[in-house]
């Protein structure tokens, strides 16, 4: 009886962490989907018709075993690059990524300069 | 005269943002179609609202031309659009029209063909709005221009207007 509700117990729990798991992981990626409709907004934020069936399909291709980035590759196939918030590194894309580490370097001369003159 | 390297950094900074705010403001941030034709439309099966029968890509590849045509009795301007569908059937043999009845009930995606007249060779259902997605849709009305190959060839957002017609014509000549 007790080895009994131990199992009930342990699959409760089981199930309800790997539901959480999922969960995580279906949020992470709506984060990162672009409501096409709706104005600053991701998928996880929007309740549109848009967004709600994006959600669907997502849920569907997880439930199928794809991986984040699978599912990525096939919006962007649907929709462009525009329907993911971190797009991948490109050609076109070059300058919005090396911006923040061109900032980074500039501005440690900068700092650099200003301490050497008032040292000076 | 002696230039401060210290100066030539902050005006470099200054000239190399207003230069990137500049060209971000210029850039047209709102969502186009443009990138995706010349995309293959692939892999969906869909079945008729009318019987049993579903549709492939095998059976759009038999087909010249294939507008696909995203619609629901509740969409307004799909009536606005509906004359040129219409014609387009009538005109063209070329073109082959699949409709694809976007989140509707059935019955009154049926009333509204036999008030308005059927333009479509094939009705499919789409209840959930997935195969939407499958196409690129995120609104509707919406057409989808496909070759034989499936090739996207044009996206038209919105309700067909004469000036689409015209186009969709001069595409499948």
């Amino acid at each position: 009886m007790r080895l009994k509700k131990i199992i009930i117990i342990y699959f409760f729990l089981f199930s309800s962490l790997c539901a959480d798991e999922n969960n995580l992981e279906l949020n992470e990626i709506y984060k990162n989907l672009r409501c096409l409709i709706c104005q600053g907004q991701s998928i996880a934020d929007s309740n549109s018709d848009f967004a709600s069936t994006v959600k669907l399909v997502v849920q569907d291709q997880i439930r199928e075993g794809k991986s984040k980035e699978e599912i990525y590759d096939f919006l962007i196939s649907k929709y462009g690059e525009w329907i993911v918030y971190q797009p991948a590194l490109t050609k076109n894309n070059l300058l919005l990524w090396s911006l923040p580490y061109v900032v980074l370097i500039l501005g440690g001369f900068v700092v650099f300069f200003i301490v050497r003159r008032k040292k000076a | 005269m002696k230039i401060s390297i210290f100066k030539i950094i902050i005006f470099s900074f200054v000239i190399f943002f207003l230069l990137v705010f500049w060209l971000g403001l210029k850039k047209n941030n709102n969502y186009d179609t443009n990138n995706i034709i010349g995309n293959k439309i692939s892999n969906f099966q869909l079945s008729s609202i009318y019987n049993n029968k579903s549709i492939s890509e095998e059976v759009l590849k038999k087909n010249k031309f294939t507008l696909i045509n995203f619609f629901a009795s509740w969409c307004a301007p799909c009536r606005t659009e509906h004359k040129y569908l219409l014609n387009l059937s009538n005109k063209n043999d070329d073109v082959k029209i699949l409709g694809i009845n976007f989140k509707d009930k059935k019955n009154n995606a049926i009333s509204f063909l036999n008030e308005l007249g059927n333009p479509y060779d094939f009705v499919a259902e789409d209840t959930e709005g997935k195969a939407s997605i499958f196409f690129g849709i995120y609104g509707i009305p919406e057409s989808v221009l496909v070759d034989s190959e499936l090739v996207i060839i044009k996206k038209i957002v919105g309700p067909i207007d004469l000036e689409q017609y015209e186009a969709i014509l001069q595409l499948t000549q």
